[in-house]
């Protein structure tokens, strides 16, 4: 008797046993005389589900979940006679979570072998290398312009536009830089699609080498994320083995290859000016703008630099054509955004959806509520710069605009869920306290003005002339988000404030005016 | 699974040989420190001068360097490297009483080794598992779903 079936090795399935998990179907089968093909897929998603096991049969994938060790024996017999389990949960691509969604940029994740080239060809890969390579250049910058795909990382610029410039800017050399410095909580977009779909970001990086005309990549990858790490290392082993990096890229005229560089734990390094600081061997210290990466990038060269989900998504862009993926969406934002959902949520994961969808039917809907069954009082959207969000903007749709309009921002997509239990005033203080462990040290306001942010805090969470502290708040604030150099310092006012303004009461003050930080 | 942190006692030789494989490569500095913590467990001062020489730099540089990121240890660890989350997802799901909890449990702030060198325990700040938080790292193996008894388990296994 032989079957096929489907552990994953994202990170987050091995933080919950899946390793552990699929040792026992390996001892479970040898035991029982099964042939067993264990494949190590990437997660597809639904995180309160891992380790989901599939296995596949004539009708398709079949899930199994949340799978423990104890569970394997007998789940192996079930599975073998075709017999119903407690832990069935049908066929993958009928379970709800997963069929409402649109997966464009991680449609291949959980399904394929992350480490088979084979694989990611058989599943569409390398489509739309070859049609770049047939379009041209020029064309091909065109086509990710016209996609309207913005920027993934959190700053929402047009992708496209980069592209152009740095393939106007002429260098005896350009590079392509991939942010993979996911350093957002709630967000792991980055992590999940380099665990299980390495081969895209590979593809992605080479049409955009192509395109600009640049031949050497670098992705530079958070140091928390080593499972990663080596997923990424092994791929463009495996890619260049086939001759899809290196010299004459598929049988093509253009050369590129590129190279895994590992953070060393500064959030800053998300930043992309610090991030070509820290590329260089520097501290990662934020550059002022202008010159533009664009023009004066890696080593002073024209640089594009882009985030993992903005380069995973071009390959289908460009196998699919700029017209289809511009279909999805809402006003500006076109395509569809990998939302990840996290925190005290009872469905947790990975939901890639076309713009639009309302930030309560994420919340209410999609992740089911808290997980400890309490009310929903806040979540954060955006990572730790982005904005506390009370029920009363679960109406907001996720939309770039949309969430700027709510003085808010989408970020890398990440949401966080708080129940009732949350204390705001303390979640203020953290954003305070992140921002000057965190900060690169450049600017004042930064710098400086974090750690007088978070005494200022603590004065007013201790009563002590709470209405002139909550002023001296609100005008910290102000000078933070307009005097910064980068979005650290200028953006960690929206938790701040967002938190003051919508949850007053755990401040023990009236609301106060948000023009201040208007 | 116990992964026991070993590594090798310092040696300037050894130092000078990581340190020459990688100065071929564009923007080499990270991937030095990075290559010298894995064999010695630390960035040892005495190997500041070293790479400021290889990479013509000064020796000021280099150590603006080291001490600027989080992950280079001025100082060898101990035997084992407990991480705890403390980002928001992980917050959201009591995170921060978990981290209390382990340093009672070990009579040690974040940050902080035990007396007989056996745990470190440093905060990190999102391991990117956040649908499964709260979350841990116990030198390099990711752990979630974490409560009090787990994080117990964890405390225990890294005394070992």
């Amino acid at each position: 008797m032989s079957a096929r079936i489907f552990i994953p090795g994202d990170a987050a399935a091995l933080a919950v046993g899946a390793d552990d998990v699929a040792a026992t179907f390996s001892a479970a089968a040898q035991a029982k005389g099964v042939s067993l093909d264990i494949v190590r897929n990437g997660s597809r998603g639904l995180y309160w589900l891992e380790p989901m096991v599939e296995v596949e049969t004539a009708q398709g994938r079949i899930a199994y979940g949340p799978v423990e060790a104890e569970d394997v024996s007998a789940l192996l017999d079930a599975m073998l006679a075709g017999e119903p389990h407690p832990l069935l949960l049908g066929p993958t691509e009928d379970i709800p979570w997963l069929k409402r969604q649109t997966r464009l940029t991680f449609a291949r994740c959980g399904i394929v072998d992350p480490r088979s080239l084979d694989d990611y060809r058989a599943h569409g890969g390398y489509k739309g290398l070859e049609r770049a390579l047939a379009l041209g250049a020029e064309a091909t910058v065109e086509e990710v312009v016209q996609s309207g795909l913005r920027g993934r990382g959190g700053a929402g610029f047009p992708t496209g536009i980069k592209w152009r410039t740095v393939a106007g800017t002429s260098a005896d050399q350009k590079y392509i830089v991939c942010n993979a410095d996911e350093g957002d909580s709630g967000t792991f977009a980055d992590r999940m699609i380099i665990e299980g779909d390495p081969f895209v970001l590979i593809e992605g990086m080479t049409i955009s080498g192509i395109a600009v005309g640049a031949t050497r990549g670098y992705l530079y990858i958070r140091s928390e994320y080593p499972h990663a790490v080596a997923m990424m290392e092994a791929a463009i082993r495996t890619a260049r083995e086939a001759g899809y990096l290196g010299h004459a890229v598929a049988g093509s005229a253009f050369d590129f290859d590129m190279e895994v560089r590992v953070g060393a734990g500064a959030y800053v390094c998300g930043e992309e000016t610090a991030l070509l600081e820290s590329l260089e061997g520097r501290r990662g210290v934020v550059r002022a703008k202008p010159p533009l990466p664009a023009h004066k990038g890696l080593f002073g060269k024209p640089t594009v630099i882009n985030n993992v989900i903005s380069l995973a998504t071009v390959p289908i862009i460009l196998a699919e054509g700029a017209d289809a993926y511009r279909d999805f969406g809402m006003g500006r934002s076109r395509g569809t955004m990998p939302i990840q959902i996290a925190g005290n949520v009872k469905h947790g994961g990975l939901f890639e959806i076309a713009f639009g969808v309302t930030l309560g039917e994420l919340v209410d809907e999609i992740g089911g509520g808290t997980a400890s069954g309490k009310p929903v009082r806040a979540v954060q959207v955006g990572g730790p710069l982005g904005a506390y969000f009370p029920r009363a903007l679960f109406d907001t749709p996720f939309d770039y605009e949309a969430f700027a309009g709510k003085d808010g921002l989408i970020g890398h997509g990440g949401i966080v869920v708080f129940d009732d239990t949350v204390d705001m005033a303390k979640q203020a203080r953290f954003a305070m306290e992140f921002c000057a462990i965190e900060s690169c040290g450049k600017c004042t306001p930064c710098r400086i003005g974090s750690t007088r942010g978070v005494e200022t805090v603590d004065k007013i969470i201790r009563g002590d002339e709470r209405e002139k502290n909550l002023v001296v708040l609100e005008d910290l604030c102000h000078t933070m988000k307009f005097g910064s150099l980068c979005a650290l310092g200028g953006f960690t006012p929206y938790p701040v404030m967002s938190a003051l303004t919508h949850f007053p009461e755990d401040f023990g003050a009236q609301a106060p005016v948000l023009a201040a930080v208007r | 699974m116990i992964v026991v942190n070993s590594y090798e006692p310092w040696s300037a030789a050894r130092a000078a040989e990581i340190i020459a494989a990688h100065t071929g490569g564009e923007g080499p500095a990270l991937p030095i420190l990075h290559a010298i913590q894995a064999a010695f467990g630390y960035v040892p001062e005495a190997v500041e001068p070293m790479i400021a020489e290889a990479l013509n730099l000064s020796r000021a540089e280099v150590h603006g360097v080291v001490t600027f990121y989080h992950d280079f240890r001025r100082k060898p660890a101990g035997r084992h490297v407990l991480k705890l989350c403390r980002a928001e997802a992980c917050q959201s799901m009591g995170a921060n009483t978990l981290v209390a909890r382990a340093e009672a449990a070990l009579g040690i702030a974040l940050g902080g080794t035990t007396a007989d060198g056996l745990v470190t325990l440093e905060p990190t700040y999102c391991l990117g598992l956040c649908a499964t938080a709260p979350s841990a790292m116990l030198d390099g193996r990711v752990v979630g779903r974490l409560n009090e008894s787990r994080l117990d388990r964890l405390v225990a296994e890294a005394q070992r």
